[in-house]
């Protein structure tokens, strides 16, 4: 018997409906993945299997069951029952989901301790056994700390710990992986494929395929709040019947065409390093004795994970931030060695894209405005700037009908290529783009890295690409340099680097990301 | 989802658009009386009739007439003037005080933000109204001393908030946007450090304007403002208070409209305020 069967659930807000007739089953020992981009409903659809819709959603379903008893006149109440005991939810931001105030074993015994009178001995040494359970090391230690004290991975862990504490059925997790790093990503699936096999039922919510294929059984593409397809993984992957599911597995970056050098070395960076100042008078190196050389025309990737020192080398890359040694020649000449006055002429050689392009546009400001600031730094003759702005748009696949347009009223890939012409308006040497897709959905993130492909073998750009994602790297680079703690610890050629790992943090990057 | 929620909030917290509609009616109805009072009443406000001294409101009065028999509902009208004029000029030099003091705080070398931040501490310890009754025990009374005290007292206000708002827009992503494009910073400071600060100090002059009002019938009816016979609101509650007992309305009408005034620009004020919360989260 499924654990919960869900038939033509709709959802709607304002008149408005987000979930569509949504139908499944979870059956013990099995798992069921809902893939969609955001906005899909995906995250709606998993709430309602907890009667937690936020305030103003209206709810309608024709079946709804948890162990088989019809779930769909509960109470608050009955949904208290429910919600821990039979099915338990994890988000996907453990600090947010952990009380901040409460040592960590309080927190995963709490579904424990509102059910039943135990004595706090008692829920502590069951504090310690769930720790156990989900491989926490030292569990006794971490029961006696507070969330913040655990990195992102033993927060996950032990937020899957409190989920499990009162014996659920069935594991809702809403995007489990999403905020870990790759190799913690892949840690985590384990421990989640370890719990369905002893039975537990697990409904797994991503906008990932990738994540989701090792662990489900079966997928349920969504999209625009309906169910597009469902079938078991296997099929689903090799044969996908929808075009919606055939765009996300294309959207998966492939393998990289390598690029044409067209000249020698432009951006070299000789042991650049760069600490600072941590809590009581430690300091913290960021970036520790880096060098490297980027050839005209071709991209060099840096792959780490967070807290390795990328964003710190792309800003030191940059000039916008001073090393405490080494220095940076761009094209040749010197730049970080400048001062800012002097560099200020030479700064439209090399340009920045950032995770967030919202952050980096004056809000205030329409978009034809944004690129008038870019071009004027140009020689463009003040009547073709007006045109030069267009034919940038067009250039990164946006229209005229763009530039009366202010940056919060434009989609988080459309932002990107704005920030990309604001950037190409210079007509740089060098473009650094620090993880560039990492905040877009899969489909939308395949057409940037396209566009920054197309517009390299057009134009002959030259790129340091960062990002903690090896698919996207891979698809990208032609050499790659893997960074951890602030070293770089393997570069080379990207089919060396890929093929023949030399260092055992990069193997342990290839096998957790699965390519 | 969080867009969401903080949509919500935002409007939760807006006050009812009814509300705003009716404060800015009286709004514009105050700010036609400062400019044409004649619109109103054609009774001049000085004009007095001892023989039909302390007439209550008729139609020939709507507000009554004072110990002198001068037209209360006049004197309110061309009261106006006075006082919205005191109220706009405090805040307006209030406004450019804290400005050029926060932006300069913001900007300058550590040193300096330090010396102008504890300046600034040392008045915000002062009631405002205290401080600005120091002044005026300085430059003597009169309207332009009320204007200036005023807008001292409430300077450090904005300038605090000028500064934080600088350091934040200074160290922000489109700012960092600028210098990498290769805008040099004064231009920067100019495009966009400047009018990003400018925002909600603009919303803080809104709610400021009321509070400078009130502010300046009090220091009035202590007769350190305007000078008799002169009508001012907070003159008028002075001159009537000693006939509270037998004509209320000397008092009351310029009372209602001090309060009608600071309340209506603290609901359009508010509602900026919203406003702009709603649009930046």
């Amino acid at each position: 018997m499924s654990v919960v069967k869900v038939s033509d659930l709709r959802i709607e807000f304002d008149g408005v409906t987000v979930v569509d007739g949504v139908s499944f089953a979870v059956a013990p020992g099995e798992c069921l993945a809902i893939v969609g981009e955001s906005g899909s409903g995906k995250t709606l659809t998993a709430q309602s299997l907890l009667g937690l819709v936020p305030d103003g959603a209206t709810v309608s379903t024709a079946e709804l069951t948890i162990d088989g008893v019809d779930a769909r006149a509960f109470s608050e109440t009955q949904w208290r029952g429910v919600r821990g005991s039979r099915i338990a939810l994890i988000s996907q931001d453990a600090l947010v989901a952990l009380d901040p105030l409460r040592r960590v074993g309080r927190e995963v015994t709490e579904a424990i301790e509102v059910r039943e009178r135990t004595s706090r001995a008692v829920l502590d040494d069951r504090a310690v056994a769930l720790l156990a359970d989900v491989a926490v090391p030292e569990p006794s230690l971490r029961a006696r700390q507070y969330p913040h004290e655990l990195s992102g991975g033993l927060r996950q862990r032990a937020l899957i710990a409190s989920g499990l504490a009162a014996g659920p059925a069935l594991l809702v997790a809403d995007e489990p992986t999403t905020a870990l790093d790759a190799t913690v990503q892949a840690r985590i699936l384990d421990l989640l494929r370890e719990l369905k096999r002893s039975g537990l039922a697990l409904l797994l919510v991503s906008h990932d395929l990738s994540v989701v294929a090792s662990l489900a059984d079966r997928i349920a593409v969504m999209q625009n709040g309906a169910i597009v397809e469902e079938a078991d993984a296997a099929t689903l992957l090799s044969s996908p019947q929808h075009p919606y599911t055939r765009a996300l597995l294309a959207a998966v970056p492939g393998e990289r065409t390598p690029a044409v050098p067209t000249g020698g070395v432009v951006l070299e960076a000789t042991s650049l390093t760069k600490s600072y100042r941590g809590p009581s008078r430690s300091t913290r190196v960021a970036v520790d004795d880096v060098s490297l050389q980027l050839r005209a025309g071709t991209t060099l990737g840096i792959v780490g994970e967070s807290g390795s020192g990328k964003s710190t080398l792309a800003r030191l890359l940059m000039a916008v931030e001073t090393a405490d040694r080494g220095d940076v020649v761009l094209a040749g000449e010197p730049w970080s060695a400048l001062r800012e006055a002097a560099r200020r002429g030479r700064r439209h050689r090399i340009q920045l894209i950032e995770q967030d392009p919202l952050s980096s546009f004056d809000p205030r400001l329409s978009v034809a405005r944004i690129l008038a600031e870019a071009i004027e730094r140009t020689d463009t003759p003040t009547r073709e700037r007006a045109a030069r702005a267009v034919e940038l748009l067009e250039s990164v696949g946006l229209t005229a009908a763009h530039l009366g347009r202010r940056p919060h009223q434009l989609s988080g890939g459309q932002r990107q290529r704005v920030a990309i012409a604001r950037a190409l308006a210079l007509r740089p040497d060098v473009l650094v783009c620090d993880e560039p897709v990492s905040a877009l959905d899969v489909s939308v993130q395949a057409q940037v890295l396209a566009l920054l492909d197309d517009l390299q073998r057009r134009t002959g750009l030259s790129m340091v690409f960062i990002s903690h994602d090896l698919a996207v790297i891979r698809a990208m680079s032609d050499e790659i340099a893997v960074m951890r703690d602030g070293r770089v610890v393997e570069s080379g050629p990207a089919a060396d680097v890929l093929g023949a790992p030399q260092h055992p943090f990069t193997v342990e990057l290839l096998a957790s990301t699965g390519i | 989802m969080s867009l969401a929620i903080t949509e919500r909030l935002a409007r939760g917290r807006r006050p009812r658009s009814g509300g705003v509609i009716a404060a800015s009616a009286v709004l514009v109805v105050l700010a036609l009386a400062a400019v044409v009072p004649r619109l109103f009443t054609g009774i001049d406000p000085l004009e007095t009739e001892i023989a039909n001294a302390l007439a209550a409101p008729s139609l020939a009065h709507p507000f009554g007439t004072d110990q002198s028999g001068r037209d209360v509902f006049s004197r309110v009208v061309y009261g106006a003037q006075h006082s919205l004029f005191i109220g706009f000029a405090a805040t307006i030099l209030a406004l450019v005080a804290g400005l050029i003091v926060g932006t300069i705080s913001g900007l300058a070398p550590r040193a300096i933000d330090t010396v102008l931040s504890r300046i600034i501490d040392v008045l915000m310890a002062f009631p405002e109204f205290l401080l600005a009754l120091l002044l005026i025990a300085i430059l003597g009374p009169g309207e332009s001393s009320i204007v200036v005290a005023i807008a001292a007292a409430s300077m450090p206000v904005y300038a605090r908030v000028t500064r934080v708002q600088v350091l934040v827009v200074r160290r922000s992503g489109y700012v960092r946007a600028a210098r990498i494009i290769g805008v040099p910073p004064l231009v920067s400071v100019l495009r966009h450090v400047v009018p990003n600060t400018l925002g909600p100090l603009l919303v803080m002059a809104t709610i400021g304007f009321g509070t400078a009002i009130a502010s300046a019938a009090g220091l009035s009816f202590l007769g350190l403002g305007t000078t008799p016979p002169e009508p001012e609101w907070g003159l008028i509650l002075s001159e009537g208070r000693n006939f509270l007992g037998t004509a209320w309305w000397i008092a009351v009408f310029p009372g209602l409209a001090v309060t009608a005034t600071v309340i209506a620009t603290t609901v359009v004020g508010r509602r900026l305020l919203a406003r702009r919360a709603g649009r930046t989260s």
